[in-house]
């Protein structure tokens, strides 16, 4: 019984005309595929790894439900904490009762959705010396990396982020958002957030190529992200100067503070899509970035052992 | 630089690798001394062969191999892998080669086995009639369904490898690398990797490259050797020319009721050794086969037992081992098909 030899190999599309500047057949003869098509084949790897980052983390329910304890108690002691600063109708950072309330419910669901604790999987993979498998696949790491967080995220959209919002709208007189636009720019500023959020963890981890030990980094970048990103007090309970630094010098608003503002309506329309297009620009610069790094860093590859 | 022949899949010529290894030579100062790992290797494969690639740890196999899939840069020498140059071209090449590092895993980790292989269509772009009739064949001849829907990292270490062989399948590579594919499996996994690696070679579709220590793993399946210490070729050709070159030969051992006073003389069969105060002798037989000796010995009576030993590969090897690299390697002679 003959192996690959009986595999009927793809035929070539027949409405393609052939591509003079297409690569050349490899040794069996099969033909490169178009463009359009191998666009679409890359576009379907994308949604497969995204699916499968999903599938991933879905298999830890008790590793969610214990989180999920500990966002909704963080989240009741935040909330009351909220609600004493803003007592007597006061509006620190000018939010309302109801906006601070609501800023620290939904925060609770997406401090796991965009992800701003410690995450080592590519260093982890650099140290042992995994990572050549990444570098086997025909697919560029740095995409299916991101693929699997996105897959990653929209599982803690439903195991994380649902339940603390319902626990906050429950229990508690909150903020409910009345523009229609903020529902689907808060969409899009999720995914903005969690590319940001992605973008900076992913070049943390790259510093493993050099260092192979990145505790170090890692633990800086959770603490910056904790004091900087929102996730502690809004970032409008700080002197505007210091926002300004923070909001275009740092990717950490971009992460937490700008989705949470335009869930929580601080600002108008206009403004909210703003900073949305502060968090594209803060997406794009990481990931060239981590493209950059990336590349210096294969190339300087020597694999652990073996 | 020779060009490589046109049925060359892989073609190395004067491959090198030197890494940098620094050194603590004072309180602070460290010097940086260069080490070759890979020292001017020339290596032609052709399609179809199987190649078993053995050599001492530390030889330069795994760095070679690393060079090969794209994942190592050289630092002189050429090479290419189905007419590509490994690194700049390794997205490419990654499409027409498989992989398996016996110590990695190409797997994800959280998912079953079946996710696995479904996910990594989609990431080679497998036609889904291909990918079907790949995994049909991979799960017949491995055994795959009984654990097909297990998370890999449930799976034992016989399992996980039958499933990174598949996975490396899948997508109809033109080459196989296996860097130790049968390391820490227990012997009845070892035999059926090795029955189902030396069918996948027999077919000739696929070429494959495998460095084991495990010399069983080169006797079942690998018509052609190539043995590399201190990073360079010591022995390319087949089995039985290794055996030739480093003099092994068949071995007859005979114990006797008394020693003899005067031993036989055969044409042919040289007395290696005597043991036991005579009581067992060895013979070696240059070439020429055993029954002549028996028949001798027969006639001179006292014969208690008789036992022929086949050379031992193990034996060959660690002695290419332990002896410095003196001659460079002869030129490749063709390697028998299996």
């Amino acid at each position: 019984m003959p192996f690959a030899a009986a595999c009927p190999k793809s035929a070539p599309d027949p409405h393609s005309a052939p591509d003079p500047s297409a690569d050349p057949p490899d040794r069996r003869g099969r033909p490169r595929p178009p463009a359009r098509r191998r666009a679409a084949d890359a576009a379907a790897g994308f949604v497969a790894l995204t699916g499968a980052g999903f599938r991933r983390y879905a298999t830890y329910r008790q590793a969610m439900v214990a989180g999920l304890f500990t966002n909704i108690v963080f989240g009741a002691m935040l909330a009351s904490i909220m609600l004493g600063v803003a007592a007597d109708g006061r509006t620190p950072g000018g939010y309302s009762r109801e906006q601070l309330v609501a800023f620290v419910w939904v925060g609770q669901g997406l401090l796991n959705v965009v992800y701003t604790w410690g995450w080592r999987e590519l260093a982890d993979r650099v140290r042992s010396g995994d990572v050549t498998a990444d570098l086997l696949r025909p697919v560029d790491p740095l995409t299916s990396y991101a693929a699997a967080d996105l897959g990653r995220a929209g599982q803690a959209v439903l195991g994380r982020w649902i339940a603390p919002v319902v626990v906050g709208v429950a229990f508690y007189d909150i903020y409910v958002p009345h523009r229609p636009s903020t529902y689907v720019l808060f969409v899009v500023s999720v995914v903005l957030a969690t590319l940001v959020s992605f973008g900076g963890r992913y070049l943390v981890n790259l510093s493993a190529f050099w260092l192979l030990d990145v505790r170090g980094p890692v633990a800086l970048w959770m603490l910056a992200g904790a004091l900087l990103s929102g996730s502690f007090l809004p970032m409008r309970f700080l002197p505007e100067w210091v926002q300004w630094l923070l909001w275009c010098g740092t990717p950490f608003p971009s992460i937490f503070q700008i989705p949470l503002d335009v869930a929580v309506e601080r600002t108008d329309g206009a403004l909210s899509a703003t900073t949305v297009l502060l968090q594209l620009v803060w997406v794009i610069v990481l990931f060239l970035a981590c493209r950059a790094v990336q590349r210096r860093a294969v190339r300087r590859l020597v694999v652990q052992g073996g | 630089m020779t060009m490589p022949p046109h049925d060359a899949v892989i073609h190395a010529a004067g491959l090198r690798k030197d890494f940098t290894v620094k050194r603590k030579t004072g309180r602070l100062r460290r010097t940086a001394q260069s080490v070759s790992a890979v020292d001017g290797v020339d290596l032609t494969i052709t399609t179809g062969e199987t190649v078993g690639y053995i050599g001492p740890n530390g030889a330069g196999k795994s760095t070679t191999l690393k060079m090969m899939t794209g994942i190592l840069t050289p630092t002189g020498g050429a090479l290419t892998v189905c007419g590509l140059e490994p690194v700049p071209r390794r997205k490419q090449l990654a499409r027409r080669i498989g992989v398996v590092f016996g110590q990695r895993s190409q797997l994800w980790w959280d998912l079953p086995l079946r996710e696995s292989f479904r996910l990594l269509r989609h990431v080679y772009s497998v036609p889904a009639a291909d990918h079907a009739h790949r995994l049909e064949t991979c799960r017949r001849m491995l055994d795959l369904d009984a654990f097909l829907d297990t998370p890999v990292r449930q799976l034992s270490l016989g399992q996980r490898m039958r499933g990174e062989i598949t996975a490396a399948l899948l997508h109809g590579p033109e080459v196989l690398f296996l860097d130790e594919p049968t390391i820490g499996l227990d012997v009845v996994s070892k035999h059926a990797l090795r029955a189902f690696l030396a069918d996948l070679g027999a077919r000739g579709d696929v070429t494959i490259v495998l460095t084991t220590h495990d010399l069983a793993d080169i006797e079942r399946l690998c018509p052609r050797l190539v043995v590399v210490d201190h990073g360079r070729v010591v022995h390319d050709g087949t089995l039985a020319a290794l055996h030739e070159r480093y003099g092994s030969r068949r071995r007859v051992v005979v114990d006797l009721d008394r020693p003899y006073d005067d031993l036989p003389h055969v044409p042919g069969v040289k007395v290696d050794r005597v043991e036991d105060d005579g009581h067992r002798v060895v013979f070696a037989l240059d070439g020429v086969p055993a029954g002549g000796l028996i028949a001798r010995l027969a006639q001179l009576g006292g014969l208690r037992d008789v036992a022929v030993q086949e050379p031992d590969i193990e034996e060959v090897v660690a002695r290419l081992y332990t002896t410095e690299p003196a001659e460079p390697a002869e030129p490749a002679e063709p390697a028998v098909p299996a």
